[in-house]
């Protein structure tokens, strides 16, 4: 430790820190624009310029190491003088308006003119003025104000992994633009706005609505992912004006994805369910909550006692909140019946009863980037989970390896090392080929389940399987195998997850079985047909969410899932709901309703409640509403508390959202770290063929599922400024150039995809990134949801 | 003594003859009274009366909506919501003064960087029912665009002292 004084107080420091980072350990704070916590030193604002003793001229704090027994002012004569002469030169082309600029009270160069500046300017000559680029639908750009400290250059380079701004020229006429005239299309470029010390870059949905000081800001939770990113979401009067990132270094660090940052676009939109509806006819009617309420117990018990509860089923969209999950599953069992389940987008659940409690991670998110070797399978992680691949990125620059096993190559912001991409029906077979050779170069192939030596050995692959094994099982790595939302989707998603524990259990490798959203709450909660609240077995389990829909219930209650985007099958499902007697919407918007829906309740949107989510870690985290419910909607966990008093049934006396946690707490330990290796079950094992019924017209290829990033849920695909996006820009089959030649494809043509249960006509990009016999086809969208769920299809070019 | 002098000032009505000598003085005086509503006391420019707001001689409005007036109002009288105007420009939708709330004491108008809230010198308004003591944008804009010539003049004989 080396000893140093910063204004006549010592302290210790840590060899190779830098002067500003012990004056901010030590709460001293020096004035700085380019210098960030998270970004490398550039030293190009000169604001920190202090005074050194024994040292020439004044340093910049943030680029001198200390040194031992080094003496330091802060506040000196010289220090000040420095700092003011900078901001005189810094405000020399800057505009001073700050009545107009977004970023004016929360601005550094403001409260540091205010603070380190001068009083008045030499400088008479003219302003340089730049102009404005147009850099997407999410950012505006204000070049003149720009103060060059390349905060948002560095963050592209370093962090996001995307060389998207840049500066271009030299000395005054610098400027920092996109490199062609592009936008800027990263998954976190919003983070350039929290970055910019100025008003240079600044949102566009919130741009010149409010200003900073009148905003009130309330704890949040991101419902979109299962990072569970911590939300600053700010307010006035009861309307959501913007989203910014709370620091917690577990979770999301201080970034933010554009996902969590610009969903909040939504909870604002006229789409939204204001009052209880109730079909009378072809056409809804308004009605009084205790009404709609009265209509639903009415019916539901009407239900049980002709046939039997077993003929309700409930579906929950996986961004529900823990305390939603546990109270719809305990109506829902009160009324005697497990079928309740949130896995909307999963197809195969074959291993059910062997799995963990809940799934998720096992390593903490915070030591992600401490791998040596990570295996990413069946994951666009970068859109997945953007924040989690800047950890993954971290691995990568380090040096640690990072592998993938997907149905397509992705886009990537880290470099990898091994590539293996299968079409989708090869992937459990490249992933057990994978898993033995990790278990013989370990000494376990003695342990390997027989069946996945078969499965392992139905296909040569290559130096690949070697390359990736070796990489995870090097003397001494750290390594991790991370399960996407691709793979927990997949047909074969119960052989992926077993090989995935068994790596885990047997070769000291760590595993992530990575849930869409909340899921990890709705495991926790019961929120599954085969396990109870807190994951302990149920004697009597219920149907799973494919099997409600296929044996065609009497009666549905569909929780905040919309019909034709967030099932896996939505022609499935919406036959099961023409066919049923009864169907109970609890919907946010309007839109989002099926036109099968007896009776529509309007639920609270994700700002307007206090909620519990739990992360893929395992943490709870919980949000508080930041404003009241719009119109005569209302939070989820009130709705089903009241639906339970309608219905008579007993333990349905919550007062605050508190007391269900408290319930839950009688028989889950929330704080309790996970486990999320599934037991070995060998029936779980087994590759699934699957193949179109007929073989007419064309050519059967796999299809590659995936869902878009502002696809995932009803609240990312009504925020207007994520749908304007290029991510957004989806519909489209992709294949690669020599199947589509195959295929017939003239350059300009559609090609008609088909499955049993129905086609759809799409527009075609030719991408090399899809393997040979597959096929890219986006769902999620209602332009897709005609195909069902089916992961092979027939391909026919169109002229 | 005392009591002579009691007994004359009693019966002699000496007090009455001095009271309306009083009278009598102001009489004859020269009256200060003003024939309001036909006469008018004179204001300083300084006087703050009913709030306008101002435009430029192009006619473009000169409040940018800072809300720096809605900030700094102590009484919080001052609501204003605020977009992105087609060209561009910041401008509010909405700005709105509750007279009732109002205190008058002209913070708005210290604070506006552009001088477009200003108090004027129109001390004679009222209010028929108690919604109508919201004035609205539109209102404070006709208020400017009647007055601009009183205000400009009154800013103009103010401002050495500013």
């Amino acid at each position: 430790m080396l000893k140093v004084e910063i204004n006549g107080q010592q302290f210790e420091a840590e060899p190779g820190s830098t002067i500003i980072e012990v004056a901010d350990n030590a709460g001293i704070y020096i004035p700085r624009f380019c210098y960030h916590e998270k970004l490398s030193v550039a030293a190009n604002c000169r604001m920190c310029l202090v005074e050194v003793e024994r040292a020439p001229k004044p340093l910049p704090a943030c680029a001198t190491p200390v040194t031992d027994g080094m003496v330091v002012q802060t506040l000196s004569d010289i220090a000040k003088q420095a700092q003011a002469d900078t901001m005189e030169f810094l405000l020399i082309n800057h505009p001073l308006d700050c009545p107009i600029c977004d970023q004016g009270g929360e601005c550094p160069l403001q409260d540091q003119a205010m603070g380190f500046g001068g009083s008045s300017s030499v400088f008479e000559e003219v302003k340089r003025s730049v102009d404005n680029v147009d850099i997407g639908p999410l950012i505006t750009t204000e070049m003149t104000r720009c103060i060059h400290c390349t905060r948002c250059v560095r963050f592209g380079e370093e962090v996001a992994g995307v060389m998207e701004l840049g500066a271009i020229g030299r000395g005054e006429d610098m400027k920092i633009s996109t490199f062609l005239g592009t936008s800027m299309d990263s998954e976190v470029s919003g983070n350039v706005i929290d970055l910019c010390p100025v008003g240079a870059l600044t949102s566009k949905p919130y741009r010149f609505t409010a200003r900073t000081w009148e905003l009130n800001g309330h704890k949040g939770i991101s419902p979109h992912d299962c990072l569970g990113s911590n939300l600053e979401i700010q307010e006035i009067g009861g309307v959501v004006k913007r989203v910014l990132p709370r620091d917690n270094e577990a979770v999301n660090e201080c970034w933010l994805s554009d996902r969590d940052r610009y969903s909040y676009e939504s909870v604002n939109s006229s789409d939204r369910l204001t009052m209880p509806l109730v079909r009378r006819g072809e056409n809804y009617q308004e009605i009084e909550w205790a009404e709609a309420l009265d209509l639903v117990s009415s019916k539901l018990m009407q239900i049980k006692e002709t046939w039997s509860g077993k003929e309700i089923g409930a579906i929950a969209s996986p961004t529900a909140s823990l305390e939603e999950f546990f109270l719809l599953q305990k109506i829902l069992r009160a009324l005697g019946s497990s079928n309740v389940d949130h896995r909307l987008r999963q197809q195969d659940f074959r291993d059910d009863l062997a799995a963990p409690v809940c799934p998720g991670t096992d390593v903490s998110i915070s030591k992600l980037q401490e791998l040596d070797g990570v295996l990413i399978v069946g994951s666009n992680i970068r859109k997945e989970l953007p924040l989690i691949s800047l950890r993954l990125r971290r691995v990568a620059q380090q040096g640690g390896e990072i592998a993938v096993l997907n149905p397509m190559s992705f886009d990537h912001n880290f470099a990898t090392t091994q590539e293996m991409i299968v079409k989708p029906s090869m992937m459990a077979i490249a992933f057990a080929s994978i898993a033995r050779k990790i278990a013989m170069a370990t000494g376990k192939e003695d342990l390997l389940p027989i069946d996945l030596v078969e499965l392992a050995t139905r296909h040569e692959f290559g130096i690949n399987v070697d390359a990736i094994a070796n990489s995870l099982i090097r003397n001494g790595t750290d390594a991790l195998i991370l399960l996407g939302q691709i793979g927990m989707n997949h047909p074969d998603a119960s052989t992926l997850r077993q090989i995935t524990s068994w790596l885990g259990v047997n070769c000291g490798i760590r595993i992530a079985i990575l849930p869409d959203a909340n899921g990890v709450a709705g495991w926790v909660a019961g929120c599954v047909p085969h396990r109870l609240p807190g994951g302990h077995s149920n004697s009597s389990p219920g149907l799973n969410c494919k099997k409600m829909i296929d044996q065609r219930l009497k009666a549905y209650v569909l929780y905040g899932v919309e019909v034709s985007n967030d099932y896996s099958d939505p022609v499935a499902l919406d036959t099961a709901l023409n066919e049923a007697e009864f169907v109970v919407s609890f919907s946010t918007f309007r839109s989002a309703v099926p036109e099968q829906a007896d009776v529509v309740l309007p639920l609270a949107a994700f700002t307007e409640i206090d909620a519990g989510y739990i992360n893929c870690e395992g943490v709870a985290q919980f949000a508080n509403a930041a404003v009241n419910p719009m119109g005569q909607s209302r939070p989820g966990w009130k709705i089903l508390r009241v639906l339970g008093n309608f219905l008579k049934l007993a333990g349905f006396d919550h007062v605050s959202s508190k007391d269900i946690i408290a319930e839950l707490e009688e028989v889950y330990d929330l704080s309790a770290p996970i486990s999320v290796r599934y037991k070995p079950d060998l029936q779980a094992i087994n590759h699934v063929v699957t193949q179109s019924a007929e073989v007419k017209n064309g050519k059967q290829l796999d299809r590659i599922i995936d869902v878009p990033v502002y696809s995932v849920d009803p609240t990312v695909r009504r925020a207007t400024a994520l749908q304007s996006t290029k991510d957004a820009d989806t519909v489209a089959l992709l294949a690669c150039a020599e199947e589509l030649e195959e295929l017939g494809f003239k350059h300009g043509g559609q090609i008609a995809v088909r499955s049993e249960t129905g086609e759809v006509m799409l527009p075609v990009q030719p991408d090399e990134r899809v393997p040979r016999g597959a096929v890219y086809v986006p769902a999620g969208l209602s332009e897709t949801s005609v195909l069902g769920s089916l992961s092979v299809v027939m391909v026919q070019a169109m002229e | 003594m005392s009591v002579i002098k009691k007994f004359v000032n009693t019966w002699g009505l000496t007090e009455l003859a001095r009271g309306l000598g009083v009278t009598g003085r102001y009489f004859f005086k020269k009256k200060f009274t003003i024939q309001y509503p036909e006469e008018k006391t004179p204001k300083s420019p300084r006087f703050r009366g009913l709030h306008a707001l101002r435009r430029y001689p192009n006619g473009e409005e000169r409040c940018i909506g800072c809300k720096l007036c809605e900030a700094v109002c102590p009484a919080l009288a001052i609501t204003i919501d605020s977009e992105e105007r087609e060209d561009g420009t910041r401008r509010t939708t909405r700005y709105d003064i509750d007279l009732f709330k109002c205190i008058y004491c002209g913070f708005c108008e210290e604070a506006c960087p552009v001088d477009s809230i200003v108090l004027t010198d129109i001390d004679e308004y009222h209010f028929e029912s108690g919604e109508t003591g919201v004035v609205t944008k539109i209102d404070l804009l006709n208020l400017g665009d009647r007055y601009e010539a009183q205000i400009a003049s009154a800013r103009q004989q103010d401002s050495a002292y500013r």
